[in-house]
């Protein structure tokens, strides 16, 4: 066991557990942005430098702070180690740089992008970055190529994470695209026109933590905040069934994975699930999911009352057989 | 009974004095406010034949713009709708097919774009929350009463500006005289 010190609050990790697992632990806004590193694919991480930390003391027996930033989801923890990130200036600043990197030649077309509203670069940007853009050059653009009837790409707004690769080799296996090109020419593609069909391949909708891959079927459909989360499952030979309906009004419009409060897929879902089964009678509804309040699509979304059951006495009947059920949700959860 | 809040005032009736019974002056005293009030400037006005100056910073009817090619600048990207404090604005978005790369400056544009005039406050806020400079609310313009409630929602047909240089509304983002001189060219060619 590691004892380390993150922002002031001493946290008791496994050894080689990483710092961003372990600032994980405490959880809430200490916890350092991530934009590649996804704690279910093997190898991810380390690319995106958003969640760079400041390593003030390295460890007990050597007490030297790290001479730059380091990245806190590659690096592990160290006995004695004394880690800052929300209370460190140059953290911070450096945090600023990282924003503007990674949106240099993003394309900021978040008005047609579907992603936008649950965007993790939108909200890296929005909590970490300055409002301007000192950027005038030319944009970097690319031929548009066809990834198949399910996904769309769009490599500009790509920004190069490697998530997708990842799930691809890992889970959805038989990877037919991936990062083609090197430095400012890198870009994602399938180098022979190919077509990503495989089973699982719908996952990378979910991981891609920008807009570059969105799921086709619904292409401009409805913008998120408009539509409704609901949690639902069904009874799949492929996968473990447990997915999120997006509502509008009567209709599914889109079917994504559960994902938790840090954006990563908690169970993978097939594409049959994702693409096909786009209708009520498909699924059985467990109830609209829990939505941030800080989150965009928590407008006008109502879940389960939080209720305290010694205080609401004389509850009718089925409303309590309903919350045996649902049981509500704690405040903050 | 004593009263309870010591306001209450005793009416006593005194006795008119002799110009109160004379009766006529007051009643001259009355027509002579009258005749001054019919010569006087009138308050009112003849609407809808003549109208008030509107001030500049009015908000009035919505308008949809056009960009310096004639394109619309809407995308249909729904923050108007999302800050709508009244949920007044519904829109369809829609796919710009090829050869419609004049007609839509984006990739995404909005196939219905809806507001309501009865629900609208007209507080502005779509045009703050607008990303494409798209909507604006006129200040030389209002919703005209009408009879029937469906003719107060406004789809694109009565929101899009025209085309022309010369009809393009007041507000937003306006032409250079050689964007409109290079429309009015473009114009004329494909009339031609």
């Amino acid at each position: 066991m590691a004892k380390i010190t993150f922002d002031g609050i001493e946290i008791e990790v496994p050894d080689g557990t990483t710092i961003m697992n372990a600032a994980r632990t405490v959880g809430g806004s200490i916890v350092p942005p991530a934009m590649c590193y996804y704690t279910p694919l093997k190898g991810s991480g380390g690319k995106c430098r958003a969640c760079l930390v400041k390593v003030t003391a390295g460890s007990t027996k050597d007490p030297r702070p790290m001479p730059k930033l380091v990245p806190s989801c590659i690096t592990s923890v160290q006995d004695g180690m004394v880690v800052e990130n929300t209370v460190n200036q140059q953290v911070l600043d450096v945090r600023k740089g990282i924003v503007e990197m990674l949106l240099i030649n993003h394309p900021l077309d978040c008005p047609v992008c579907d992603q936008a509203g649950e965007c993790d670069l939108q909200n890296f940007a929005f909590e970490h970055g300055v409002s301007t853009t000192r950027y005038t050059e030319e944009r970097r653009t690319f031929d548009k190529i066809d990834i198949g009837p399910l996904i769309q790409l769009h490599m500009t707004r790509c920004i190069l994470c490697y998530r997708c690769v990842y799930t691809a080799n890992q889970v959805a296996g038989d990877r037919v695209h991936g990062v083609l090109g090197r430095g400012d020419a890198a870009e994602i593609g399938t180098y022979i026109e190919n077509i990503i069909d495989q089973d699982f391949s719908g996952n990378v909708i979910d991981v891609c933590p920008v807009g570059a891959l969105t799921d086709k079927t619904w292409r401009f459909k409805q913008r998120v905040w408009f539509t409704k989360p609901v949690n639902a499952h069904r009874d799949c030979p492929k996968c473990s069934g447990n997915v999120l309906l997006w509502y509008k009004g009567k209709d599914v419009l889109r079917i994504t994975a559960r994902k938790d409060e840090y954006g990563e897929v908690k169970e993978w879902i097939c594409n049959e699930c994702r693409f096909e089964k786009k209708e009520t009678s498909d699924w059985t509804i467990e109830g609209p999911a829990h939505i941030d309040r800080s989150s965009v699509i928590s407008a006008n979304h109502y879940e389960l009352p939080v209720l305290n059951h010694s205080v609401v006495a004389d509850l009718p009947e089925s409303t309590q057989r309903e919350l045996e059920k649902n049981p509500p949700l704690k405040l903050g959860s | 009974m004593q009263s309870l809040s010591n306001r209450a005032k005793q009416v006593e009736k005194k006795p008119m004095t002799l110009a109160e019974r004379a009766y006529l002056p007051a009643i001259f005293q009355g027509l002579s406010i009258t005749m001054r009030h019919f010569f006087m400037k009138k308050p009112t006005i003849r609407y809808p034949e003549e109208q008030r100056p509107f001030s500049p910073v009015f908000r009035g009817l919505h308008v949809l713009k056009r960009d310096e090619q004639g394109r619309e600048r809407c995308t249909a990207c729904g923050l108007c709708a999302v800050a709508c404090p009244a949920e007044a604005i519904t829109m369809v978005a829609g796919e710009r097919k090829k050869g419609e790369e004049g007609l839509y400056r984006e990739e995404k544009y909005a196939i219905s774009y809806e507001i309501n005039m009865l629900r609208c406050i007209f507080c502005g806020l779509c045009e703050e929350a607008c990303p494409k400079a798209a909507v604006y609310l006129q200040a030389d313009k209002m919703a005209p009463p009408r009879f029937e409630r469906d003719e107060f929602i406004y789809g694109k047909n009565r929101l899009v500006e025209p085309v022309s240089p010369d009809n393009r509304s007041k507000r937003g983002i306006q032409l250079t005289e050689e964007q409109a001189q290079q429309l009015r060219a473009k114009m004329d060619a494909q009339l031609a």
